[in-house]
């Protein structure tokens, strides 16, 4: 083994380093994070105002589709995966991923894959345009050719989400230094256990839906046609079987980096750790019995609708006991309030009104009223914004040091943070209004009376990309040079992850770590 | 190449990137056919991830051949696999749990249970649930003028002294001897018999063709008397269940003959060293294990 990183581009091409690999992954998700806001904003744009000025109907549902995708599949998940793949082995004191080489085709798989979603919107009859949930028999009756090509992008990215998962789990168990326990693990190594987990039991179910969709459209089958005796509920059930699930898979590691950041700067250990563990493994269960509350309207049972109902607001427990840790442990802390830490306090703040407007969701008689409205919108991009997004970038900050060996530029990070909390509220928070008023989501025009609320929600998602731009310049300007980091980087930070040297050796802990 | 420490650490390698491309012209080509293109992106695909796993696996096993993996490392083989089959358990579980729901809720609710009898009564009046369904509700509504026509028979066994004859019966008795044929082989090999274990595997490998052997003829039996793919959603159910676990036997009979012919021919595995026929036995023993809920749930109820 070298000891080094190899020359040229082809370091990149076939690199088994679980570094070289998480920036793949980091930089691979921020292009799609990218392109991701691009269709928001197209989306934005055409919302400025009421009625059609920018694009067709055609087109717009095509925006909401792609926009959803590429953000889900190609900037949350592979951020999340990324940041896993730079952190465990250097958290667990392991010299790197178990399966190397599957590390890095997990990683490759993914550029193929949305090439060729991406791909679909240039091809004839446009791209999918059935919304991210990709409803039968929108999907598949009433799909554009293209579809085809989408559902076997779905193919290889749940493959790689599978290998990824199966090589995190392999890590954790297997690759921990001598005396780290399971219960002395990081909670972003445990957060990101459990997530694997949860990837690995509904990314085949995501596999067989598009299946049974693929062989609907080309082989004649009846899973989604009452004709023959299917149901197009019984889409909806099995993708929710995945989809819920999937929503904790975007937010538990999330979960992970913020118990990591907010001790650090409250500078007090973290409040309730064993709780910690056992309220991420609640959550991860019940995840799997809820899926149906997103489907409240579509006619089932009453006995269905009330099961689903309390199984839901069930979770609030598990995920009350982790905002009161968070809580718990700033009180009476020593704060300062670096980047990091501005965005996780934002975190646990803004996340905690993106779960009360769920539980409001999660009231069935009430969700008649709410579905399929601005409503919902402004509740999942509530969770998933200042969840995962804000604490990715949270993530980055605190880490970046490590990373790259130079401290980031403090003013710049806080300036961003302010611009992209405003943006982010500015965006959203009406968005509750015009929901609650009726306003339906995925139409590209609507009523004059919601047209003050929709223009302050466009211009805060303008405000709210152009901050994106700057964490890519400060990001880059840190890794070009900058005031050089020490080893420990923050005061007094856990984890062995610091106890490395800055920027982190490309091998570390060839021989394991003793851990007390 | 030297060990990263005690765990072994692979060089950069090329493998990665041409297993991403050749499943990316795979599956591109696959969606270009079923769009009306041909086949030479597909096969194209298929060829290069033909050769990238066949390096793939004699790279790792050389590996070990060479004493490069510790116990840790095999270790990580393990977990990978396990964590591997958990996998497609739930990927059958999607396909399981979408029959169950037709049977017990669709069905009965096109056919006016609970509070949708209006579906029934203006969309598909006089369908009946019935199952094994040989009546779709376009058929009962539209009569000849149907496009989703039901089976003409199906799978189920019609009567008791017809057991013997019932070919769903043999599948089961044979695969269910081939598990046990592949642990006598498990058993064999960790008494340091060598000869035993090429034996037993042998028959284990031959039982997996004959399974395959009858599940080909029940499927040209299937399609002589109309029942197929799209013959309403039993054909569906029967088909898309059956057919992945038939892909799955095929893929374990595979692996179980590349087990034999390293064995054979290579002489490879030793009684404590053998975690790659351990793995294909386990995944034969999973094949066999939904084959158990199959015939269960498509035969017996069906």
């Amino acid at each position: 083994m070298a000891h080094g990183p190899a020359k040229g581009f082809t370091r990149w091409l076939y690199t088994t380093n679980h570094k070289d690999i998480g920036s793949m992954y980091l930089w691979f998700s921020f292009a799609m994070f990218l392109l991701g806001g691009v269709f928001a904003l197209v989306i934005r744009a055409e919302l400025f105002e009421p009625g059609l000025q920018i694009v067709e109907p055609g087109f717009f549902n095509q925006m909401t589709t792609m926009h959803g995708l590429v953000m889900v599949f190609g900037a949350v998940m592979p951020a999340f995966v990324g940041l896993a793949n730079w952190m465990i082995p250097m958290m667990v004191g392991a010299p790197d991923m178990a399966l190397p080489r599957m590390n890095n085709w997990s990683f490759w798989i993914l550029p193929f894959a949305f090439a060729m979603m991406v791909a679909t919107l240039f091809m004839e009859g446009g791209g999918p345009n059935f919304g991210w949930t990709f409803y039968a028999p929108l999907s598949t009756t009433y799909a554009p050719p293209s579809v085809t090509f989408f559902i076997f992008a779905v193919h290889i990215m749940g493959a790689s989400s599978i290998m990824g998962s199966i090589n995190i789990i392999a890590t954790i168990l297997n690759m921990r230094a001598p005396g780290m326990t399971l219960m002395k693990m990081p909670l972003f190594v445990w957060t990101w256990l459990i997530t694997a987990y949860l990837l690995i039991a509904v990314m085949p179910v995501l596999a067989g839906v598009v299946t049974m969709m693929l062989m609907d459209i080309h082989f004649g089958t009846s899973f989604f046609d009452a004709a023959g005796g299917g149901d197009p509920v019984l889409f909806q059930h099995v993708f929710w079987f995945f989809g819920h699930p999937e929503v904790y898979i975007m937010i538990l590691p999330a979960f992970g980096i913020v118990s990591a950041i907010i001790p650090t700067f409250a500078r007090k250990p973290l409040f309730g750790y064993s709780s910690m563990v056992y309220a991420t493994a609640s959550i991860a269960f019940l995840s799997f019995i809820v899926w149906a509350h997103h489907m409240f309207t579509v006619g089932m049972p009453i006995a269905g609708e009330l099961f689903f109902m309390y199984a839901t607001m069930l979770i609030a427990v598990p995920t009350g006991v982790k905002v009161f840790n968070w809580v718990t442990t700033m009180f009476r802390g020593a704060m300062t309030f670096e980047t990091p830490m501005l965005f996780s306090i934002a975190f646990v703040i803004l996340f905690t009104i993106g779960g009360f407007s769920g539980l409001m969701l999660a009231i069935a008689p009430a969700d008649f009223q709410y579905h399929d409205t601005y409503f919902v919108v402004a509740h999942f991009h509530y969770v998933l914004v200042p969840g995962a997004i804000f604490s990715i970038t949270a993530g980055v900050y605190y880490w970046l040091p490590k990373w790259c060996g130079n401290m980031y530029n403090e003013t710049m990070g806080k300036t961003q943070f302010w611009m992209a909390f405003i943006g982010l509220n500015l965006t959203f928070f009406p968005m509750h209004f015009v929901g609650l008023a009726g306003m339906q989501r995925r139409v590209p025009d609507y009523n004059q009376f919601f047209a003050d609320f929709n223009m302050i929600s466009s211009c805060g998602a303008f405000l709210f990309g152009a901050a994106q731009i700057m964490l890519l310049y400060n990001v880059i300007s840190t890794i070009r040079g900058g005031k050089k980091a020490t080893d420990e980087v923050w005061e007094n930070p856990e984890g062995l992850e610091w106890t490395v040297a800055s920027p982190a050796p490309y091998h570390t802990f060839s021989t394991p770590p003793a851990v007390k | 190449m030297s060990a990263e420490g005690n765990y072994y650490v692979p060089d950069q390698s090329r493998l990665p990137i041409f297993a991403s491309l050749g499943l990316f012209l795979t599956v591109y080509g696959a969606a270009t056919k079923l769009n009306g293109g041909g086949w030479t992106i597909f096969m194209l695909g298929a060829v290069v991830m033909a050769v990238v796993l066949w390096s793939w696996f004699s790279t790792v096993i050389s590996e070990n051949i060479a004493g490069l993996n510790s116990n840790q490392l095999k270790k990580s083989y393990v977990w990978g696999m396990g964590w591997f089959i958990f996998s497609e358990v739930m990927f059958f579980a999607a396909f399981f749990g979408a029959l169950f729901y037709i049977r017990n809720f669709a069905l009965p609710w096109l056919s006016g249970e609970g509070d949708t009898s209006t579906t029934n009564a203006i969309l598909w009046s006089g369908f009946e649930a019935q199952w094994p369904l040989m009546v779709t509700p376009d058929m009962a509504a539209n009569g000849d003028a149907a496009k989703v026509v039901g089976p003409g028979q199906n799978m189920s066994i019609t009567t008791a002294e017809s057991i013997w004859s019932w070919l769903p019966l043999w599948n089961t008795i044979v695969l269910l001897t081939s598990s046990v044929t592949v642990h006598f082989a498990h058993t064999a090999l960790k008494n340091n018999n060598k000869k035993g274990f090429n034996i037993w595997l042998g028959i284990t490998v031959a039982l997996g063709i004959l399974f395959l052997v009858l599940q080909a003829e029940e499927y040209i039996h299937a399609y002589s008397v109309d029942l197929t793919l799209d013959s309403g959603v039993y054909g569906t159910t029967f088909f898309m269940l059956t057919g992945f676990h038939g892909a799955h036997v095929t893929l374990g009979t595979f692996m179980l003959l590349v087990m034999w012919l390293r064995s054979v021919l290579k002489g490879h595995f030793k009684h404590e060293d053998c975690f790659g026929f351990e793995a294909a036995s386990w995944y034969w023993h999973f094949v066999d294990v939904v084959w158990v809920g199959l015939f269960i749930f498509v035969y017996i109820l069906g």
